[in-house]
């Protein structure tokens, strides 16, 4: 039965070419247009200077774009097909970093290739959605609503969500929990379930603390009165605020940023650069940036629901989720409305890693997009395999 | 199939609640925004304000200090200093190893500059040396390729050019201490100097001038990015003094081998041409901070550099005081100018004998010649019948007793003894012993040589009250200018004829080859001075050596030698320049005393410092020829 349809329901490969026009070309523009704003103020974090920042971010998204473009030309099914091989290979390399990682920031996060530094746990981020996207695809509605069948996806999202937290990188561990939440919530898993979890996981907030590290304790602590330690722990929080107020409304102008250009504001050009341009342009840039996200969010659910395939729409409200909590959180984070838990913002931040994690995310969120109309079997998976 | 729909249909729906609760998420984002950037946008652009920028205060440039004709005494010299910023240098060490070729650096500066070097952020300059002179600061410049991290800065320095000789006048800057604190910033500054004595102190507000401020913008680190705004302030008024510098430099170097005081004075105005206090110290070494010896030998020192002995030093007037017994007892009508007295060599009273300087006694004078020849007989005669009553009330009438309230601290008021006096503080009732020895200047009478020299000047001028003075006034930068001492010009109510004979009777004891100190007279007629010695004892002559011989003051111990006093005035026929000197065991009044007062009003003259006439007061009753037709009589 399966395999009839399956047969039905198969569609036939797409050319290249044609693949390459269902790319959505106005999104692509859209994140063009982001990117520049990041390159811009790298340029002013820099004092007016392409370099060091603007010159290799703008390497770096250049190379993005492509690798974005193929990725969302190749066919969905073979995400879908090498989901739990993905999952696996980003597994063994997060076990790898717990093994052998180098220490750096005070946390074990990067696998050194020679070349170039990974950052498994970025993988995780994007590996964790294709993974539960075929679970999901794979489940009937009446399986979701069964706690029983919960398990299965339950453990792929914690065992990752620990090991990160254990690095530990609490940012990450928060965005791999929320963001599968996201993938759980669209599947349709029961309401109260989720009501469950959030009890759960409030009545074990105070055994949770006792494994937080020191500074991660500082920073909640920090987060709930950062004026205790003005020039300690609670700087960076009280410094940002500061440059966010005196932006006011129109702000300071391009490069005039007081704060940010006389070393108040730490880590301008990264976790704090949302803060340089809302110093620099005011709460007007700041919420036209916002603006910008918001479309690029609401293109996301657009290709989400545009697909007809449960995978497809799975990875792009995963995908979305993904990006709309990297930027809540790094916006939430420099306004002082959630403790410093270093979480860059999308396409502006300067880093390799998060823009390759995004650029890759954006590519399957396309690749939704460009193969919307495949209708693919629940089983096909596992057939074709 | 049926099922999977029904999966869309939720899928729907839950992804419509997603995007509400994104879009709700990204809302209250945008209300924090509009919270931190327009509602509290004041409060924070406050912070960002105080946080880039500080207010740094700057220091006035001190005013100069300059004599009565405006030439320097006192002003800020450039004083260049190496600093080692060490975020420039390969290493400290190695450039201070360079260094060590062009100035010395001990293993102690070594130590304090790798200590500074280490407490401060890297880009904060580190003094390494002050005071560099002219030959290091060029060898410096030169190397500067092989000095990384050095360079050169110019500070200013209270500089005194004549150092010793004005020391006294003058006073001092130093650092401010913890108690002198006002709450004027300036104060605060490190570095910051004020007067600490002299001149400097009394005139520290008007020298420091109004600091000025200047707006820098800096960086986290506190480093500086740029300056905003700069206000100058004002820099201190210039003083200029009624001091003339070559008189005072002159009067110095007659004074350079002794324990002395030279002060002389316009009798007019009460301008002070010279206040010079010997020995003396540099003031340019308080500045730099004295090591322990160097105040050790300041305080040590028996001839006490650091008294200003013009006006803080106390001495018995000795026979200078004589003229004021006289006037008292001319004004009192207890003697004329023709009574007479024998002097015998001594004076009985009670079992109590009163000795003359002259052995074998002066015979038969009067008032005048009393004067001329210093006879004590005579003294004992005349201060046994007025009374110490009437002598302390004429000595206070000229100025004696009291602190005259000259422009500078450090002024002792002497003592005029009385018997309420003596009664109150040793407690027991005046003897007429001591009425009888007051009448020499001796016993308790304590006088400054300011005294003397004001006495002296008030003898000569009419009988007019003077108040000495210093200041001649205070030059603002801005040209506002503040003459400081008015004449005082009020009469001492003395009667003209008695002061002419006194005058007159000065100008014998230096001009009448029977005078005291004929050998000290100038001999230019239109320079000739008058005036009185005085040699004070110091030591009890017991009666077993005045029997074998009084000692000479050559065979004495310093300390036991005689002070030497000669108050004087000049030119003899129209006086002008008043003088005291004072040697503390010096000797003889009228062989050590004498030529000094001599030399110097020789030298205010030739100087003509009074060229013009600066007083309104012309005293009819002053005959101008009298007192060298007198001397030539006589």
């Amino acid at each position: 039965m399966p395999s009839m349809l399956d047969v039905r329901y198969g569609e036939p490969s797409l050319t290249l070419w044609q693949k390459f026009w269902r790319i959505n070309w106005l999104f692509v523009i859209i994140l063009c247009i982001t990117a520049s704003v990041g390159f811009a103020m790298l340029y002013s974090a820099a004092d007016g200077n392409i370099d060091p920042w603007a010159s290799r971010q703008m390497a770096r998204f250049g190379f993005g774009l492509v690798l974005m473009t193929c990725i969302a030309m190749v066919d969905i099914r073979f995400w879908l097909r090498y989901a739990y091989f993905i999952y696996s290979a980003a597994m063994v390399l997060l076990i790898a970093v717990e093994i052998a990682g180098t220490i750096g920031m005070g946390a074990q996060r990067w696998i050194d290739l020679g070349i170039v530094t990974v950052q498994p746990s970025e993988l995780m981020k994007i590996a964790l959605v294709i993974a539960l996207a075929r679970y999901f695809h794979g489940a009937r509605l009446e399986d979701v609503h069964s706690p029983l069948h919960l398990i299965a996806p339950l453990i792929l999202v914690l065992l990752p969500a620990g090991l990160v937290m254990r690095q530990p990188d609490l940012g990450t561990a928060l965005m791999l929990v929320l963001g599968s939440g996201a993938i759980f919530f669209a599947a349709g898993v029961r309401m109260w379930k989720f009501g469950v979890v959030l009890a759960v996981a409030i009545s074990s907030l105070p055994i949770g603390w006792q494994f937080l590290r020191d500074y991660q304790k500082q920073r909640v602590l920090t987060f709930l009165n950062p004026e205790n330690d003005p020039l300690g722990s609670g700087y960076h929080i009280i410094q940002s605020k500061i440059a966010l107020g005196s932006g006011g409304v129109f702000g300071k102008g391009f490069m005039q940023g007081t704060q940010s250009h006389l070393s108040f504001l730490p880590e301008m050009q990264t976790d704090f650069i949302f803060t340089m341009l809302a110093e620099e342009f005011g709460i007007v840039g700041a919420l036209m940036l916002l603006g910008l996200y918001s479309i690029i969010l609401i293109y996301g659910i657009f290709f989400s629901l545009s697909c007809r395939n449960q995978f497809g729409r799975l990875v792009a409200i995963g995908m979305t989720a993904t990006f709309f909590l990297y930027v809540f959180i790094n916006i939430a984070m420099v306004t002082g409305l959630i403790p410093v838990v270093g979480v860059p913002l999308p396409l502006i931040s300067y880093g390799g890693t998060a823009m390759l994690t995004l650029m890759i995310g954006f590519g399957m969120l396309m690749g939704v997009y460009v193969h919307r109309d495949m209708l693919i079997g629940r089983r096909s998976s596992e057939i074709d395999a | 199939m049926h099922r999977d729909s029904d999966r869309n249909k939720l899928f729907g729906r839950r992804t419509a609640m997603l995007i509400g609760g994104k879009f709700f998420l990204l809302s209250t984002l945008t209300a924090r925004l509009y919270y931190l950037q327009v509602v509290e946008s004041d409060k924070y652009k406050t912070l960002a304000f105080e946080n880039r920028i500080n207010f740094r205060l700057l220091a006035p440039p001190r005013g100069r200090i300059t004599d009565r004709a405006g030439r320097p005494l006192a002003y800020n010299q450039q004083n260049y200093r190496v600093l080692l910023v060490s975020e420039n240098t390969e290493s400290v060490e190695g450039t201070l190893n360079a260094l060590e070729q062009i100035i010395d650096l001990g293993e102690k500066d070594r130590k304090r500059i790798l200590r500074d070097v280490k407490r401060n952020r890297s880009f904060v300059p580190v003094t390494v040396r002050e005071n560099l002179d002219w030959s290091q600061v060029s060898r410096i410049e030169v190397n500067t390729p092989d000095l990384p991290g050095v360079m050169i800065d110019v500070g200013e320095s209270r500089y005194y050019p004549y150092a010793g000789e004005f020391a006294h006048v003058l006073g001092y800057v130093a650092p401010v201490s913890q108690k002198e604190l006002t709450g004027d910033p300036l104060l605060e500054l490190p570095g910051f100097r004020i007067g600490k004595a002299g001149i400097e102190k009394v005139h520290d507000l008007a020298l420091r001038g109004a600091g000025g401020n200047s707006q820098v913008e800096v960086n986290a680190y506190g480093r500086v990015i740029r300056e905003l705004e700069r206000n100058e302030g004002l820099p201190g008024s210039e003083v200029r003094l009624t001091l003339d510098l070559e008189l005072q430099r002159f009067a110095a170097e007659k004074i350079s081998e002794h324990s002395a005081s030279v002060v002389v004075m316009d009798i007019h105005s009460g301008e002070i041409l010279t206040l010079m206090s010997s020995p003396s110290f540099d003031p340019n070494n308080f500045n730099q901070g004295l090591s322990n010896k160097q105040w050790n030998d300041l305080v040590s020192n028996p001839r006490s550099p650091l008294i200003n002995k013009s006006i803080g030093g106390q001495y018995s007037p000795g026979s200078t005081f004589k003229m004021i017994v006289a006037l008292a007892a001319l004004e009192r009508g207890v003697i004329t100018p023709d009574s007479k007295f024998f002097c015998s060599g001594k004076m009985e009273l009670g079992n109590a004998t009163f000795h003359c300087w002259k052995k074998h006694g002066h015979g038969t004078l009067n008032c005048s010649d009393a004067i001329t020849q210093s006879c004590d007989v005579f003294f004992y005669e005349i201060a046994k019948r007025i009374g110490v009553q009437r002598i302390a009330e004429m000595a206070r009438r000229f100025g004696l007793g009291d602190a005259l309230g000259i422009d500078l601290a450090g002024e002792h008021g002497g003592l005029i003894p009385s018997n309420k006096w003596k009664q109150e503080t040793i407690g027991s009732s005046w003897q007429k012993g001591e009425t009888v020895i007051l009448g020499i200047g001796q016993g308790y009478i304590l006088v400054t040589p300011l005294q003397l020299a004001v006495m002296t000047a008030q003898l000569v001028n009419g009988g007019i009250k003077l108040k000495p003075h210093l200041t001649k006034r205070l030059l603002s930068p801005d040209g506002a200018e503040d003459a400081v001492n008015a004449v005082a010009g009020e009469s001492l109510n003395v009667s003209s004829a008695n002061m002419k004979l006194v005058r007159d009777a000065m100008a014998r004891v230096v001009n009448d080859p029977r005078g005291t100190t004929f050998r000290s007279r100038i001999k230019e007629a239109d320079m000739m001075m008058g005036g009185k010695t005085g040699t004070v004892q110091v030591r009890r002559i017991s009666k077993a050596e005045r029997e074998t011989g009084v000692l000479k003051n050559s065979e004495l111990e310093w300390k036991d030698r005689d002070h030497a006093l000669f108050v004087g005035f000049a030119p003899v026929d129209n006086p002008r320049y008043a003088i005291s000197v004072v040697v503390e065991h010096g000797g003889g009044g009228s062989s050590v005393a004498a030529p000094i007062a001599r030399d110097v009003l020789y030298e205010a003259q030739r100087l003509n410092i009074l060229s013009t006439v600066s007083s309104p007061i012309e005293d009819a009753d002053l005959n101008k020829k009298d007192g060298v037709e007198n001397a030539k009589h006589a």
